[in-house]
């Protein structure tokens, strides 16, 4: 499989905190690759240091390019970054939602692409007027995926997208998400507290503490493995 | 008698909906900035004035036609409003509301200076584009002007509405007026769009300027009160809610007419002309304490 995107040694700070120390990571085409790790691991902070949200150093690549310049230009690059807590505009509608996803693309057939993610949330046709903010937290984050969706991405990032979820929504977000990996080929890079369900949901997983890849390897191996579960994740 | 009433009523209704046009453009231009920038920028009046001056160089002194120096100025006000963002605000904008806010008032004051320097003080007249005709319907006078500024105010409303709701920058300016952050994950440059923002509230004012000349004369302090009037009219209607700023300019328009024709009967006959600035004040004041959010705005929930 080919290198999708590669991070060698990136570091990031917030003002005076160092948020990552020293992180490398690969995704590979067409992986679901988890990032697992405690509360200020620096889970959030790796993709936001890959959208370019935080300024970082080290190197980013997006096939074998790099990526410089802020979140628009990350966004043009490619990369669909589904911000923690969703990241859905609520004062637009659920239709204007999906078409600010299609904002970078030049093309025409965004009507025809609200129908292709509309197949895999068929309630976002009908409810398509409605605005975003009067959906429940389950509808937002699922209309986020939406959205990401319709930019094609290379490269799609998600935030803790189990977080304030009902276990069973969170249950069927993941299942969407692999069917979208194997019936579209998507590669996804996804951040989790939730472990366990990360580690169903992905292919290889990297475990981070504080701002430093902790250790790496397939989600089967990592969930197997016990005194792994026990000292890193937590289950 | 009876009929005559009415038909001054009806008369004072049409020149109070104009007026209410023309505050209606500059509280939209006032909201379009706040939703973007966060605050209330002092300077547009003066900016629609500057606008206005130019629009009256090239007529009066370069010897335009009026509609192509009335396209010139909306495009030259476009461009200098989304320089002034460039320039003048963007240095300060991550920084207080305050600090903001300063900068405009600075801005006020120095178009006001470079207005008076470039063209003095004394009042020039710029020509109606409806000229001075008058129609009778109904027994009801109404000025050309008026019914004039009334459609351009409704047409130019009408084609805001169009390019905020059904196009892709209209989107984009309002993605990344509501919430910056997420915008710029979906690619949008926000930066550009506020300065779009302020390039597009120019225009308003510009308009607002040139259909407010023919009446009042146009003199450096002529958009003064007219900013206050459509301060009332934003404050009315909701600072943060387009529709609110039309609905309040034409409520704020027609009231502070009736007001003063009301001054024709005895009772009343204290509330001159002087008053409806101060009128205008309590509008914003009664508004402020009684419903903060204004007719259309949302009440503001703060998180602890």
């Amino acid at each position: 499989m080919r290198t999708l995107l590669e991070l060698d040694a990136v570091a990031a700070r917030y003002g005076p905190v160092q948020a990552l120390h020293d992180v490398s990571l690969v995704v590979r085409e067409g992986e679901i690759v988890a990032v697992l790790g405690a509360n200020g691991a620096g889970k959030t902070t790796t993709l936001r240091a890959i959208s370019g949200v935080v300024s970082r150093t080290g190197s980013i690549e997006l096939e074998g390019k790099p990526l410089k310049g802020g979140p628009e230009a990350a966004a043009r690059a490619g990369i669909a970054h589904v911000p923690e807590g969703r990241g859905t505009f609520v004062d637009l509608t659920v239709t204007e939602n999906l078409r600010l996803g299609a904002y970078t693309r030049r093309d025409r057939s965004v009507k025809a692409d609200v129908k292709r993610v509309a197949e895999y949330f068929p309630w976002m046709l009908e409810r398509g007027g409605q605005r975003a903010g009067t959906l429940s937290g389950g509808e937002q984050q699922m209309l986020a995926l939406g959205r990401a969706l319709m930019s094609r991405p290379r490269l799609m990032l998600l935030d803790e997208p189990s977080l304030g979820l009902a276990p069973l929504i969170v249950r069927e977000f993941f299942r969407i998400v692999r069917k979208l990996n194997e019936d579209e080929g998507l590669t996804v890079l996804v951040v989790e507290q939730d472990a366990r369900i990360a580690l169903n949901a992905s292919t290889r997983a990297y475990v981070l503490e504080v701002g430093r890849v902790a250790l790496t390897g397939p989600s089967q191996e990592l969930r197997d493995d016990e005194s792994i579960r026990r000292s890193y994740l937590g289950y | 008698m009876v009929l005559a009433a009415f038909s001054d009523f009806m008369q004072q209704i049409v020149s109070g909906l104009a007026s209410g046009g023309i505050y209606a453009l500059l509280a939209l231009a006032l909201v379009i900035i706040h939703r973007s920038t966060g605050v209330i920028n002092f300077a547009q009046g003066e900016m629609a004035t500057l606008s206005t001056y130019i629009a009256w160089t090239l007529i009066a002194q370069h010897g335009w036609r009026y509609a192509p120096a009335f396209v010139a100025t909306l495009v030259i006000s476009f461009v200098g409003g989304f320089a002034i963002h460039r320039v003048v605000i963007r240095p300060v904008e991550r920084g207080s509301v305050l600090r903001i806010v300063i900068v405009t008032i600075g801005l006020l004051v120095a178009i006001n200076g470079f207005v008076i320097w470039k063209w003095g003080g004394e009042p020039q007249q710029l020509q109606s584009p409806f000229g001075t005709d008058t129609f009778t319907i109904g027994g009801v006078v109404i000025a050309a002007h008026d019914i004039g500024t009334i459609a351009v105010a409704l047409g130019i409303v009408l084609l805001l509405w169009v390019l905020f709701r059904f196009t892709k920058v209209g989107l984009a300016l309002r993605a990344a007026a509501v919430n910056p952050d997420e915008a710029r994950l979906v690619g949008v440059r926000v930066s550009w769009m506020l300065a779009l923002g302020w390039g597009l509230a120019a225009l308003l004012g510009a308009v607002a300027g040139m259909l407010t000349a023919p009446t009042v004369g146009l003199d450096p302090n002529m958009m003064a009160a007219v900013l206050i009037y459509s301060f009332a009219a934003a404050v009315l209607g909701g600072i943060d809610s387009p529709i609110g700023a039309v609905v309040g300019g034409l409520i704020v328009g027609v009231l502070l007419n009736l007001l003063g024709y009301l001054s024709q009967y005895d009772a009343v006959s204290w509330f001159t002309e002087e008053l409806r600035l101060p009128a205008a004040l309590l509008i914003i004041l009664v508004v402020l304490l009684v419903r903060p959010q204004g007719i259309f705005g949302k009440p503001e929930v703060k998180r602890v």
